[in-house]
Parts: C-alpha cells; structure tokens; sequence
C-alpha cells in the first residue's frame, strides 16, 4: 500500500499519508477494542458473580463503554488548587502515550508490522518502563495523600516486577537468538516435529526449559499491569481509587484506557513471546489457512478472559506477600532460569564455537 | 550501519499518539467551559480527604524500604542490561564468554543474598 500511495503523492510525502494510516489503523482499533474489553471484563465478572452486568446500553449492553466514554468527556475537569497542574496534566497523556506507542514493534502477522526494528523487544521493554513515569508523577503532582502513598507502592509494585520480566525475556532471547518480534515468534515454529510426525507445537511455551518462564511472565504481566490479585494501588478500602483519585473528566478516563490498553498488550506479549504469535498451535498446514491475525487475536482474548477470570476469582495480595512473590521468588528462579537455558543452549547448540 | 529509517514510523507514532492523549486531555476542559459544567469553587479544588480538611501536609515522609526498592532495581536492572547484548552473541563468544558472565551472575546473586539476610527485602 505504502507505494501505491507514494506513486501518487510523491515518495516522500507518500510514505508519511501512508504511515499515517498504518498507525491509524492501529491506534484507532485499539482504542475501540479497549472499550469493547472493558465491557467484555464487566460482562465476566458478572458471570462469575452470577450477576447480569452491563445489559442497558445498546443490545447486550455492548455500547456501555461508549456511553460511559461520553459521559466523562462532557464533565467538568477539576484540578486542585494545591496540585502542580503542569505535572497534573502531563501524567495522563504520559500513561495513554506509553500505552499506544508500544504497538508500533508488534507483529500482527508475518509481515505485518508497523517498525519491524531488530530490537523490538528491548524497545517494548523501554516502553514499558517509562509508564512508571506517569504513575508517579500523577501521585506527586496530585499533592494528595491516598494519590501519593498509591503511586509509591504501584510504582515499587511496577518496577520490582519488571526485574524478573527483564530475566525471562532473557531466556526467550537466548533460545530464539533475536530482539525482533516476528523472528521470535518464527523460532517457535514446530516443536517436536520430528517426533509428532510433523505435526509440531508452535510455541515456546511447549518447552519444558520455557514453560514455567511462560508461567512467571504471565504473573508478572498481572502484577506490572496492576490487575488482580496485585491490583494494591487501588486497595479501595485503603486508598480510595489509587492514583488517580484527584482525577476528573477524561483525564481519569485516560488512565483507565492506557491500563487496558497495558493489559491488552501484555496479552499479547505472552501470545507472541511463548504461544506462538501469529502460529496457530499446531503446526499442521490446513491450519494455515486461518489468517494469522485470526490466531493471534484469538489468543490474546483467550489470555484476556484468563486475566477477567483471576480477577474475579483470586483474592487480593497483601503488599509484603507481594514484595516477597516478586524479589524472593520470580527473581531467583528467573536467573536460575537464565544459567539453565544458557547452559543447555551451549551443550548442544553453542558448545562447537567455543 | 543500522538504518534508522525503521525507527521514522515510531517517531510518526509518538507524535500521532501525543496529539492524541492531548486532545483527550484538553478538548473536554474545552466542551467543558462551552457546555457551562466548568464551575470550579474552593471547596471543590481542595485535595480529597473523606469530606474534612487535611490533617498534615501530603508530601511528608514516607518508608524508607521504597527507596531500597529503587536502588535494587536499579543494580538489578543494569546486570538485565548486560545480558541483553551477551543473550544474541552466546554463538559467537562461546564458553569463555558464557562463563564471564555466569561469575557476573553469581555475584549479583550474592549481592541478593546480602540484601536478602539484611532485610532489605521483608515488608513485615
């Protein structure tokens, strides 16, 4: 598309409409599948409550984000008089930007990714840090108690799991020898082919020196998106709604969007990094028929309700059993993990280099 | 040379994704003054407290052990940072480089055993 274009607006100005669009096509879809994600959160829980949830606006109640969405875009913005209001408006926009930017490296098929860099991966590592940002400086700048004593622990909370979550990105590095997203999900093609009578598993989740690294990143990915059971920065009953608590308007509505745009991508993460992306699970070839788009929207929603059904199930975290699940557990065993695939990797695919 | 050219569309991105969590922020402070639901008065600006006034300055102190989360995050973040690059050249370095970096390891681990016999990481 993008030399079809260019070949009638000139090269220059034709990559950037054609970009344009490209992220376009990104940003926009994202942000209507949050507010359809949020629905579908509420309709979970309430299935698991045995209540109906939202079934008012709209057949189903599919256009209650939309309405919800609506209604704090027509309230009144309030910004204390004893907050810092530079800082105030600044942490919003860091959150929501944060949260988009880091679609740019994710490969929705082959091919089809907006900046197929060869470090993609350290850039959604980046990325993912710098939400921190937006946190505290929501806290600070709030000049508010409950804000800031939140986003002391949700930013401690954040960066604490971010440790371990650098470390098992590590063992997936090690084993796929790449930062970039779509040779990552390529190496996960077809394990066990030659066992299975070329009907491979697609999915690094499917090694036994993977697996439990799969099991530590998909906790992590609850604790750092601040999703049940770690969702302590918005304890209610300690500290009214979290950070966002001096916020009004769509200014607290961004943070709830780039939260779930977090978690959407953080389903995504463990769908490309250990379930095989844009694969479908077994490497069979009818099975390729099936976009890959198809495979890979499948499987976040699939980890998606897996995040709904924790949180409507599991009970919340205490913050020592928090700090000690993180630094005490997934720290030591992700770096014994990074020894033992390390180690195995140079026994039998290295070991002739050296 | 890397082509940095890759790198134009996440620039385009940044700014594509700026303007819009701006406009989010500022078009309803706008609508908000134009529809007439803008009525700031003193008692709504004050910073929240379950309905009376604030019993002690917000930004006072708080435990130190958040501190001691930072510091550690820092080290251990920065050994990430070695092992990022050592990760996609294990072919190329073999075992005299995979050993360097499992010493590394080792004594990062006993820099967490240190912080872990100390205390710095119990929130009793």
């Amino acid at each position: 598309m993008t030399s079809f274009i260019q070949s009638y607006l000139g090269t220059g100005f034709g990559w950037f409409v054609a970009h344009l669009v490209y992220i376009l096509l990104i940003a926009l879809p994202l942000m209507l599948a949050v507010a359809m994600i949020i629905y579908a959160d509420r309709k979970i829980w309430a299935a698991m409550a045995l209540r109906r949830g939202p079934n008012v606006v709209g057949p189903l109640g599919l256009l209650q984000s939309f309405a919800d969405g609506l209604k704090v875009f027509l309230q009144e913005t309030i910004i204390p008089s004893a907050a810092n209001k530079g800082l105030f408006l600044l942490a919003p926009i860091i959150t929501f930007t944060v949260a988009l930017m880091a679609w740019a490296v994710i490969p929705f098929d082959a091919g089809l990714v907006l900046a197929d860099i060869n470090v993609g991966l350290l850039y959604i590592l980046a990325i993912s840090s710098l939400g921190v940002y937006g946190v505290i400086i929501s806290g600070w700048a709030s000049n508010s108690k409950y804000p800031f004593f939140s986003a002391m622990r949700a930013s401690a909370q954040m960066i604490s799991y971010e440790v371990s979550i650098g470390f098992v990105l590590i063992s997936v590095i090690l084993w796929s020898g790449s930062f970039n997203l779509s040779t990552i999900v390529m190496t996960q093609k077809g394990y066990y082919g030659d066992w299975l009578g070329g009907l491979g598993l697609n999915g690094h989740a499917f090694n036994p020196l993977l697996f439990p690294m799969a099991i530590v990143f998909f906790i992590s990915a609850l604790a750092e998106t601040a999703r049940a059971p770690f969702d302590l920065t918005e304890a209610e009953s300690e500290l009214v709604a979290g950070y966002q608590t001096e916020y009004s308007s769509m200014s607290f509505a961004l943070f709830w969007l780039g939260e779930y745009a977090n978690v959407i991508l953080m389903c995504a993460l463990n769908a490309i990094l250990f379930w095989g992306g844009y694969l479908p699970p077994i490497d069979w070839a009818p099975l390729y028929y099936v976009p890959g788009i198809i495979w890979l929207f499948a499987k976040i929603l699939f980890f998606f309700f897996v995040f709904s059904w924790v949180k409507a199930t599991v009970p919340r975290y205490r913050y020592d059993q928090l700090m000690r699940l993180g630094w005490k557990i997934f720290l030591p065993l992700s770096l014994f993990f990074v020894f033992l695939v390390s180690g195995f990797l140079m026994l039998t695919r290295y070991g002739a280099a050296g | 040379m890397v082509d940095l050219s890759q790198y134009l569309p996440i620039l385009l991105f940044l700014a594509v994704a700026l303007g819009l969590s701006s406009a989010f922020v500022f078009l309803p402070m706008l609508v908000g003054r134009l529809t007439g639901s803008h009525k700031p008065d003193p008692e709504k600006l004050s910073e929240y407290e379950c309905g009376f006034p604030a019993f002690e300055d917000p930004r006072s102190q708080f435990d130190v052990r958040f501190y001691l989360v930072a510091i550690l995050f820092i080290i251990f973040d920065l050994e990430a940072a070695f092992l990022f690059p050592w990760s996609v050249s294990l072919g190329e370095i073999g075992w005299a480089g995979w050993t360097t970096m499992m010493i590394f390891i080792f004594e990062l681990v006993l820099g967490l055993i240190y912080a872990w016999k100390k205390g710095a990481l119990d929130w009793e």
